[in-house]
């Protein structure tokens, strides 16, 4: 383009060498490419696999209009008060009809524009369920790799479904708010295992205390906690004023420290980083089937078995043998 | 399967600087954007430039459409383009819309800013001018060089001493 003209090509490890240098374009470009699938992600995602593990990467999870956006906002400026360097993820639905989204958490973090140690960037989901987009925990490796001391990430905020948050933070806050019986449903579907941190927010409104109180009868009945070391606090918040976010940081600090001291933190990353090989290779697999298996052979394929000519086993079997999974019989 | 093929989304900021509260308008572009597949970052109202600049940034979009309703736009304009070009940003698609009176087109268009789209505007042309103006390079899958960055940076060692808050 005629503007750039003085503009010499830069290639994707230079973004990595920018980015760690504390250019902020290079790094909300690297988020790009990560987003995008980019083919220049993959050698970029390596460099900063080996300069991150830094960051306390922390995960909001939550009903839509739970406040997690303003909580997220007051959390940060704590943050700050206390000299550590933000990033912020925030992630929203993409419509499954058309593809597109509206990415709106920016609108209630407007109180930390100005500030170059604030990063924010909005995720579609783009058709990723589970509460985050396929591309998060890479952006998240960005923003470590850029040495943010703390990374938050918002989910989408779709309640019981919302799992993918452990695979990808190490402290999980969960948050509700009062007279939400829906959002006690959910806990004890599934989410009540995953929370490290309970905030009840807009404690300003009636049922706080119930709510909590709820919480905690709940969190005594729970035997299936991975980690008994750590009794999950019931915090309760004003994200509009800002009342109980000091307890929440100072929660937050202690959560880390306690991961770390039980040696938490170390199998918790092991088992992250397991599901993502383990993704990663399912991937390469999922490519290998496709560019082995021609679109019309598979369908073939696929109606031999619905008229029970073959079985869905042996048909497996065969491919696999074909791909070079398993050894020749 | 991987969509990686797929064509790459378009970002949008769509921001209404100004101090006018009212963003009905804005919302209904924001809308119609995301209708036609593409993600919209919507920042709310009472946007100043340098806001609208770093949220761009970090959201690193293919285009930015300022929503004005308030008769501040002579003000608003040539800062934000002033920021873009301070930051290196070159290539992204800026566009207005909104209440822009006739005689102040000629200045906004020399400014860089594209579309000036008036109230009646149908939001087919708006979407169809965005995807017909933003640049082809941000839209491949390897994006085009990165300009040098001048402007703050975050900071790349650890915090110094806490700023008065
Ligand atoms: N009364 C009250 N309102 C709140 C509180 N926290 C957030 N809100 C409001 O709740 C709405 C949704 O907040 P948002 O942060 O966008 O929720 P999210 O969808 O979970 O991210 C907004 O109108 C906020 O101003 C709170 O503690 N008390
Ligand atoms: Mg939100």
């Amino acid at each position: 383009m005629a503007e750039t003209g003085n503009v010499a090509p830069i290639a994707s490890l230079d973004v990595v060498d920018r980015l760690i240098a504390g250019d902020r374009r290079a790094l909300a470009r690297a988020i790009t490419l990560i987003e995008n699938g980019s083919p220049q992600a993959r050698q970029m995602l390596a460099r900063l696999h080996a300069h991150g593990g830094h960051a306390h990467i922390v995960g909001f999870t939550g009903s839509p209009g739970a406040g997690k956006s303003t909580l997220v906002m007051q959390l940060a400026r704590e943050l700050r008060r206390r000299d550590q360097r933000v990033g912020v993820i925030a992630v929203d639905p993409s419509s499954p009809f058309t593809g597109g989204a509206i990415l709106g958490d920016r609108i209630r973090m407007q109180e930390l524009a100005g500030d170059p140690n604030v990063f924010i960037r909005s995720m579609a989901s783009r058709g990723s369920l589970g509460g985050l987009a396929v591309a998060t925990r890479d952006a998240v490796r960005a923003l470590d790799a850029a040495g943010f001391d703390t990374v938050i990430i918002e989910t989408v905020g779709a309640g019981q479904a919302e799992v993918e948050i452990v695979r990808a933070a190490q402290t999980v806050i969960v948050v509700t708010v009062p007279g939400m019986g829906d959002d006690i449903q959910a806990i004890k579907a599934g989410i009540l295992e995953i929370a490290d941190i309970f905030v009840v927010n807009k404690a300003d409104r009636p049922g706080a205390d119930q709510t909590a109180a709820e919480l905690r009868m709940l969190l005594s009945l729970d035997e299936h906690r991975r980690e008994r070391e750590w009794r999950p606090p019931i915090l309760k918040t004003n994200a509009t004023t800002g009342e109980g976010v000091a307890a929440l940081a100072d929660q937050l600090a202690k959560h880390l420290a306690s991961l770390r001291e039980t040696g938490a933190l170390a199998s918790r990353s092991g088992r992250q980083a397991q599901s993502e090989m383990l993704a990663l290779l399912q991937q390469a697999m999922m490519e290998r089937i496709a560019a082995t298996i021609a679109p019309d052979e598979w369908e073939r394929l696929v109606q031999a078995v619905v008229e029970r000519r073959s079985d869905p086993y042996s048909t497996a079997d065969a491919l696999a043998r074909r791909i070079g999974l398993v050894p020749e019989a | 399967m991987a969509e990686t093929n797929e064509q790459r989304k378009i970002r949008v900021l769509v921001a209404k600087p100004g101090l006018d509260g009212h963003d009905r308008g804005a919302k209904v572009i924001a809308r119609a954007l995301r209708d036609a597949g593409m993600e919209v970052i919507y920042t709310g109202i009472r946007q100043t430039p340098p806001m609208i600049v770093e949220a761009a940034i970090q959201e690193d979009v293919d285009a930015i459409l300022m929503s004005i309703l308030s008769g501040a736009h002579m003000a608003i304009f040539p800062k934000v383009m002033e920021l873009l070009h301070e930051n290196g940003v070159h290539d992204v698609l800026v566009m207005a819309g909104g209440i822009l009176p006739d005689e102040d087109i000629p200045a906004i268009e020399a400014m860089g800013i594209k579309g000036n789209f008036g109230p009646g505007t149908p939001l087919s042309a708006i979407i169809d001018f965005v995807r017909a103006n933003v640049s082809p390079e941000r839209m491949s899958q390897e994006l085009p060089p990165l300009a040098p960055t001048a402007g703050a940076s975050f900071e790349a060692t650890p915090a110094p001493a806490k700023e008065a808050q």
